[in-house]
């Protein structure tokens, strides 16, 4: 008999300003940007020396030296350094799952609060010695005898010297994630000029969200960065539309810099709370996560497209809910591509996919545009991966805690893999 | 941030030189830590006339562990000599002031304490006795320029019916919060003052926002209010948010990132202190900005950015709190940073001064209304700090700011900080509509 279970508050948010790769950033590592996004959340909060129920948090170019970086990073904080921690990692998809985790302890009532993150750096990322090399010196590890050793060692050769550098190629198809969304958005004739007209509004709303305080609390400046660097509140259609494509080839080229996300480091962290545990601190709730899903779709051969997985996660959720696709006030789609945005959208309007690759009666339909990414999403503030879920979730629960009560938002972010992890908030 | 000058004239050699050469010769100033005893000597209560407070304050040094000794005793250091002056009639009662201070202030320590007691002036029944009333702030603001070695002298009026308030005020002047505060008048209300205080942490309990809180001297005040007990809510600018965060998981306290100019910066502030911490029993109003220019080159904006964020923030936020139930707490303390630039003016300041000037009579007009509901609003006004922002400054300037006043020295952010913090305690219930310099006498300004 399943004890009864309730649902997670939303108490806040905080994060990093998001830097684009090698910028303000490029000496900060993992642990240090996790750490500071906490003690801002900390600070926020008035946590110093109190324990949470857990930290779950996690990156996804991580270093083997941070096989605890969750752990490590709590106790670097002002938390109370008997707050337990574990790391997670679902690519893009971390920290939005990492919040799932943890309500659902609080839902279950093993927890009363914890704190959800992620954090990413493209600028500090694990460099190895290539997988040769490797072999060679695993096998000098084992070797008992001089002449083992020299045999082990003879197997050296000055290729071996090349790093081996992340990279964010599938490793099944060799093809890099903004190939895949090419091919997705072919596939789906997604154009340039609405993929141009999405960043932009991205950027605006960003901008927008920024100038009437929106994110006062939800952000804390990091290493003299206040605002995401990669905000252009001045960009313009004009400007977007002389980008050279970067992915994609032909008439179908349509993907630039511009409505890509670019590599990005920084940290989020939010904290959720049983309501009770909120109200003993005199906190507030913003949103509760009433539920998720996660999905992965075959993209080595089953011809879905990589970034698809949450199109396929969205109508499981709707379905254990009794909603509708329309039934939400705000929308946040996660930008890791302005067609990949675009292409979900599509893919929910279309019967014959919807029937055909959805398994259901009929196409979900459209959603109204103006609730979308309201305060801007991925292509304006940067995508560090892991931390692109923290940002979400704190950035929504404030929408729906503005909005008044009995408001809904949902959230879709697709990962690396095929995989997508899905939610509902609600005021 | 050390004072070369004065370690200077006190090494051995440098002590000769600025001897003979009759320099400045600062000592390190007694300064306030947790647990110290009031006073680290004996003291002296001596009276000018029948006064009414002699025999109370002779029990509060008691109660406060100081060991009162007598004015004839030969000898020992004193670490204070305290005046009751509120029996005097009329000029001729100050020859009794005389014989006390004279013999006594020969025998006072490094960093003692002169504190006068006496009825304030306009109360007084005759001329004569208004005169003799009045003579003492001439006679403290003196001696205060004549004593050496860090001691202080201050002048506190006590109406009749304020004795209540007696015990805070006194024990701030003579203990070493009051490090940088010398030749000072301040004039007790009639008040009800709670009983008892825990005097190692007098905040224990309460709340206390304080806006400005990223550095400087904002961030020692929140850092001596948690010290004392407090709760510290710290308020900045956004852009100001990693600092503040530091500063508050520092002293274990709530960072609150808002721009105070913000339309509805006291609402959300007000709502923010009801439902996280039940209403705040401190405001500290430390935000401010300045923009320097002469008044003939100063454009609009340097102007109206200092007043908005140095003045009208602060008429708006306590605004918002006094007009949102619970957001200010029974007996609240208010306390907002003002500037010997407001009291003298400062060329280049005219916008600043300005403000900071605006800040005294707000305080003033709104001491009423704050006394009506148990609480109290005062201000301080810093003189020379010695903060990052003096420290660009080029030497001459700042040495010569430094040190034109009594003591011979810059005063520290945590001075400010001490006298905010007594100020907001209970036992300054009677301690309303002052303006408190911590200027270590400063020449300008008086």
């Amino acid at each position: 008999m399943a004890a009864p279970t309730r649902k997670a508050a939303i108490v806040g948010g905080n994060r990093t300003p998001f830097a684009r790769a090698n910028s303000v950033y490029a000496r900060a590592s993992n642990q240090d940007m996790l750490t500071a996004a906490i003690d801002g959340l900390v600070a926020r909060f008035g946590l110093q020396d109190q324990q949470v129920g857990e930290v779950a948090a996690g990156a996804v170019l991580k270093h083997s030296r941070d096989f605890n970086l969750t752990r490590e990073a709590v106790l670097g904080s002002r938390l109370s350094a008997a707050t337990p921690a574990y790391d997670v990692q679902q690519a893009c998809g971390t920290g939005l799952e990492a919040a799932v985790l943890v309500a659902n302890k609080i839902a279950l009532g093993q927890v009363e609060s914890g704190i959800a993150g992620g954090v990413d750096t493209a600028s500090d990322a694990p460099v190895a010695v290539n997988e040769d090399l490797r072999r060679v010196l695993m096998e000098l590890n084992r070797a008992k005898t001089v002449q083992q050793r020299i045999k082990a060692l003879s197997g050296l050769r000055p290729g071996h010297l090349s790093p081996s550098v992340p990279s964010t190629s599938e490793p099944r198809t060799g093809l890099s994630m903004g190939e895949h969304a090419a091919i997705t958005a072919a596939q789906w004739e997604i154009g340039r000029t609405e993929q141009d007209e999405l960043a932009l509004r991205s950027h605006q709303a960003l901008a927008a969200a920024y100038e009437r305080g929106f994110f006062d609390d939800l952000v804390t400046p990091y290493l003299g960065l206040a605002r995401d660097n990669n905000l252009r509140p001045d960009t313009s259609m004009e400007k977007l539309a002389k980008l050279k494509p970067v992915f994609g080839t032909g008439a179908d080229a349509t993907m630039t810099a511009g409505n890509s996300t670019p590599l990005t480091d920084g940290a989020s962290a939010v904290l959720l709370a049983s309501d009770e545990w909120a109200a003993e601190r005199g906190l507030p709730v913003l949103a509760h996560l009433v539920d998720a899903q996660t999905a992965a779709v075959d993209h080595v051969h089953g011809g879905e497209g990589l970034l698809m997985a949450p199109v396929h996660a969205v109508p499981v959720l709707l379905a254990r809910n009794g909603l509708t696709l329309q039934d939400f006030d705000f929308y946040e789609v996660h930008e890791a591509f302005a067609s990949t945005v675009l292409a979900t959208l599509k893919a929910w309007e279309d019967d014959a996919y919807c029937k055909d690759t959805l398994g259901l009666d009929g196409a979900l339909g459209a959603i109204d545009r103006s609730k979308l990414n309201v305060a801007g999403s991925s292509l304006a503030a940067g995508h560090p991966f892991a931390a692109t879920g923290g940002r979400i979730v704190a950035t929504l629960a404030k929408l729906l805690a503005e909005a008044g009560p009995g408001k809904r938002g949902l959230i879709s972010i697709c990962a690396a893999g095929g995989q997508g992890v899905v939610a509902v908030l609600e005021s | 941030m050390s004072d070369w000058y004065r370690d200077f004239a006190n090494s051995g050699f440098g002590a000769t030189i600025t001897k003979q050469l009759g320099l400045p010769r600062p000592v390190e100033l007694r300064r306030y830590e947790p647990g110290q005893p009031l006073l680290p000597g004996p003291a002296v209560v001596g009276s000018a006339g029948q006064g009414r407070l002699r025999q109370q304050l002779t029990a509060l040094l008691i109660d406060a562990g100081v060991t009162v000794s007598s004015p004839e005793a030969d000898g020992e250091r004193l670490a204070a000599v305290l005046l009751d002056a509120t029996g005097l009639t009329g000029p001729a009662d100050l020859a009794a002031a005389h014989a006390l201070l004279a013999p006594a202030v020969k025998r006072l320590a490094p960093s003692g304490r002169v504190l006068v007691l006496a009825d304030p002036p306009a109360d007084a029944d005759s001329p004569a006795q208004a005169a003799a009333r009045q003579a003492l702030e001439g006679l403290v603001r003196s001696l205060a320029k004549e004593l050496r070695a860090g001691a202080t002298a201050n002048l506190v009026l006590v109406p009749a019916g304020a004795e209540d308030g007696l015990a805070g005020p006194v024990r701030f002047f003579l203990s070493g919060r009051a490090a940088y505060v010398d030749g000072q008048v301040l004039t007790l209300t009639p008040a009800t003052v709670p009983a008892g205080q825990d005097e190692d942490r007098p905040l224990a309990g309460r709340t206390a926002v304080v806006t400005g809180a990223a550095r400087g001297i904002g961030a020692a005040i929140a850092r001596v209010l948690s010290r004392d007990g407090a709760h510290v809510v710290l308020v900045d600018v956004p852009a100001a948010g990693e600092s503040l965060a530091a500063v508050a998981n520092e002293v274990g306290g709530t960072a609150v990132a808002m721009d105070i100019t913000a339309p509805d910066a006291g609402p959300r502030l007000a709502r923010q202190l009801v439902a996280r911490h039940g209403g705040a029993d401190v405001v500290v109003h430390n935000a401010g900005i300045t923009r320097d220019k002469l008044l003939v080159n100063m454009d609009a904006d340097r102007w109206n950015a200092v007043l908005a964020v140095n003045l009208q923030a602060q008429l708006d936020l306590t605004q918002a709190l006094l007009d949102t139930a619970g957001a200010l707490k029974a007996g609240a303390r208010v306390v907002s940073v003002s500037s010997q630039s407001g009291i003298a003016g400062n060329r280049g300041q005219t916008n600043y001064a300005a403000s900071k000037a605006g800040i005294i009579g707000m305080v003033r007009a709104w001491a009423p209304a704050f006394a009506e509901r148990g609480a109290t609003v005062n201000a301080v006004a810093p003189g020379f700090i010695v903060t990052e922002m003096t420290a660009g400054m080029p030497l001459g300037t700042r040495e010569i700011g430094a040190r034109l006043n009594s003591l011979q020295q810059g005063g520290l952010p945590v001075d400010v900080a001490e006298t905010i913090a007594w100020l907001a305690q209970p036992a300054s219930a009677g301690v309303n509509g002052q303006v408190v310099r911590v200027c270590g006498q400063s020449l300008v300004g008086a």
